[in-house]
């Protein structure tokens, strides 16, 4: 039974693979193509925050501040510099994570609630930094004109189409990474946090430690869905730094489902393709999408990704283990 | 037992642990020789857990001294006090629910998380202790019954290799004859040459298994003595035995 619905899980991630692939063959238009591409890079940043939020359950609040760390070390290096885009990217990556490294030092100090109005402040100044920075970042003109990448080799970044595929390589790369770190010690030491302090502890785990490193983690990734922002955008404006920024990312690993792997992709995509088919209600869209994620959050508190594993669970169990009951193991299990 | 013995393992000495202005443990002295199997008894709120949370570095004393070894142990982090060969499976089993058995085992294992072979062989005197968890090694944790859950949080304390092992109330809730299993496998446990260190609210189980013991009440050290006094003792007899 294992070894088939891991068999089929396979085959489910080939087709959504080579769905993705053929996406740009398939859509001409190159609006819904855009939407797609921003899905992806949402997704990558809700992955970041899966990291901290998802399976360490630290509630971050400066989420979109490190996106923005990302996107604009791209943007005024390109942009102001005329630095190529590559190393501009690497330098997000390295710039967000090392800045993350460091405001964690503070941060994790502060627990729970505290944690996150701490990094909710954390957030904000760096939104008030970008603003009112204006000689470096621009302020609320923004950063315009940020290119697309330099060609790799015989691959040339002319159109969306290349560039889609750019995005796509890195949220499957971002997966891989987040897979590898969910199926490893270093995960389970991450979801033994979020399930109790104490008790990670008490198994040998560095607490500070283990938490630092998910918070390096997660804002590197956020650097790297910003930076990767910026060359897909074009153009850059505090406003995507700001805390509802943070909120939105939120929204999608809350709808997709925290702490899972599949759900940071589920959520982004849903929640925007949905945010945008319904653009005609304009902020009304908020009125009627608050109360469907109050019910989400009630219902399926491990969001659409959760609901399809207790599904998945419901439907292995029902023939052996209902018959089993709650038996307590006789004498003979024990000695 | 007043004399200073050079075997003590684990010595406690004038132990006060406050929680703001209420003082849970007043001047608690306690000792684990090699090899001992000793246990503390005590009523609901009389300070059992908080001693076992600040043996094992979760809590930080107001005054006293924990040494393990010969080392001092009070107030240090928890994950430097496991390393040192101390380890608590705490009250209520806390198991990571959502995570296999097997899963929950190895966490147990992490100060020795690149020591694979002596894991593995861990792993197999856990399923030997408990030959249930061997068939449910990737069932959630969750999904078991409290005797097995129980199991579990036992097996992962022994994952770390532990010098000391230190169980609050691992009857708690059980059924008798499960409450019974468990403490048979924590005899067991104490055969190989584990200290345990055991709360028990169940006076008579306790003492039947253990070397000696101590009681709590109100956060003091009333009484201590072998198995023996305490099980002649008639003021334990009618406080914690009902007879």
């Amino acid at each position: 039974m294992q070894v088939l619905s891991r068999h089929w899980r396979k085959l489910a991630l080939a087709v959504v693979l080579l769905v993705a692939l053929l996406i740009p063959l398939f859509i001409d238009n190159q609006y819904l193509l855009g939407l797609i591409m921003l899905a992806y890079i949402w997704a990558i940043a809700a992955y970041g925050l899966n990291v901290l939020l998802g399976y360490t359950g630290q509630l971050t609040l400066a989420h979109a501040g490190f996106f923005g760390i990302g996107a604009y070390t791209v943007g005024i290096l390109t942009v102001n510099y005329g630095f190529p885009f590559w190393p501009s990217l690497l330098l997000a990556v390295v710039f967000a994570s090392v800045l993350g490294f460091l405001i964690g030092i503070f941060a994790l100090r502060t627990q729970n609630e505290y944690f996150a109005i701490f990094t909710l402040g954390v957030g904000f100044v760096i939104f008030l930094v970008i603003e009112r920075w204006e000689s470096f970042t621009g302020g609320s003109l923004g950063l315009i004109g940020v290119p697309y990448p330099e060609g790799l080799g015989p691959i040339q970044f002319e159109g969306p189409e290349q560039l889609y595929y750019l995005i796509l390589a890195f949220l499957v790369l971002t997966i891989y990474v987040a897979a590898s770190i969910a199926h490893s010690l270093v995960g389970r030491s991450f979801i033994a946090i979020r399930n109790s302090p104490d008790l990670a502890m008490a198994a040998g785990i560095n607490v500070g430690r283990t938490k630092q490193l998910a918070f390096t983690i997660s804002t590197a990734i956020a650097g790297l869905s910003g930076g990767l922002y910026a060359t897909y955008i074009g153009f850059l404006g505090p406003a995507i730094v700001n805390v509802p920024t943070t909120f939105e990312i939120l929204l999608y690993l809350l709808v997709g489902g925290m702490g899972s792997l599949s759900g940071p992709l589920i959520g982004a995509f849903l929640v925007t393709t949905i945010f945008e088919y319904f653009q005609q209600f304009e902020a009304y869209r908020l009125v009627i999408f608050g109360p469907v994620v109050i019910l989400l959050i009630i219902f399926f508190p491990r969001g659409l990704a959760g609901l399809w594993g207790e599904l998945e669970a419901r439907v292995r169990r029902s023939p052996e283990k209902e018959a089993e009951g709650r038996e307590e193991p006789s004498r003979e299990e024990v000695r | 037992m007043q004399k200073k013995r050079e075997k003590k393992m684990l010595e406690v000495s004038d132990l006060s642990v406050r929680y703001g202005e209420f003082v849970a443990l007043r001047d608690v002295s306690l000792e684990v020789d090699e090899g001992e199997f000793v246990v503390v008894l005590g009523a609901n709120g009389a300070g059992k857990s908080t001693l076992f949370r600040t043996i094992n570095g979760l809590m930080r004393p107001s005054a006293g001294e924990i040494s393990f070894y010969g080392e001092r142990i009070e107030g240090r982090p928890a994950n430097t006090v496991v390393s040192r060969g101390v380890t608590q499976s705490a009250e209520g089993r806390h198991l990571f629910p959502e995570l296999s058995v097997l899963k929950n085992l190895t966490l147990g294992a992490y100060i020795r998380r690149r020591d694979r072979a002596g894991i593995n062989e861990s792993l197999e005197e856990v399923y030997e202790l408990f030959p249930i968890l061997r068939e449910k090694r990737r069932d959630p944790a969750g999904s078991l019954s409290g005797g097995q859950q129980q199991m579990v949080a036992i097996g992962r304390a022994l994952m770390a290799k532990p010098k000391l092992l230190i169980l609050d109330e691992p009857s708690l809730g059980l059924a008798p004859l499960v409450a019974r299993q468990v403490l048979d496998a924590v005899v067991q446990i104490n055969r190989t040459g584990i200290m345990v260190l055991l709360a028990e609210q169940n006076a008579q189980a306790a003492l039947k298994i253990a070397h000696r013991g101590y009681v709590v009440e109100n956060g003091e050290i009333t009484l201590q003595g072998t198995r023996e006094e305490l099980l002649g003792n008639g003021e334990i007899r009618r406080a914690y035995m009902g007879a």
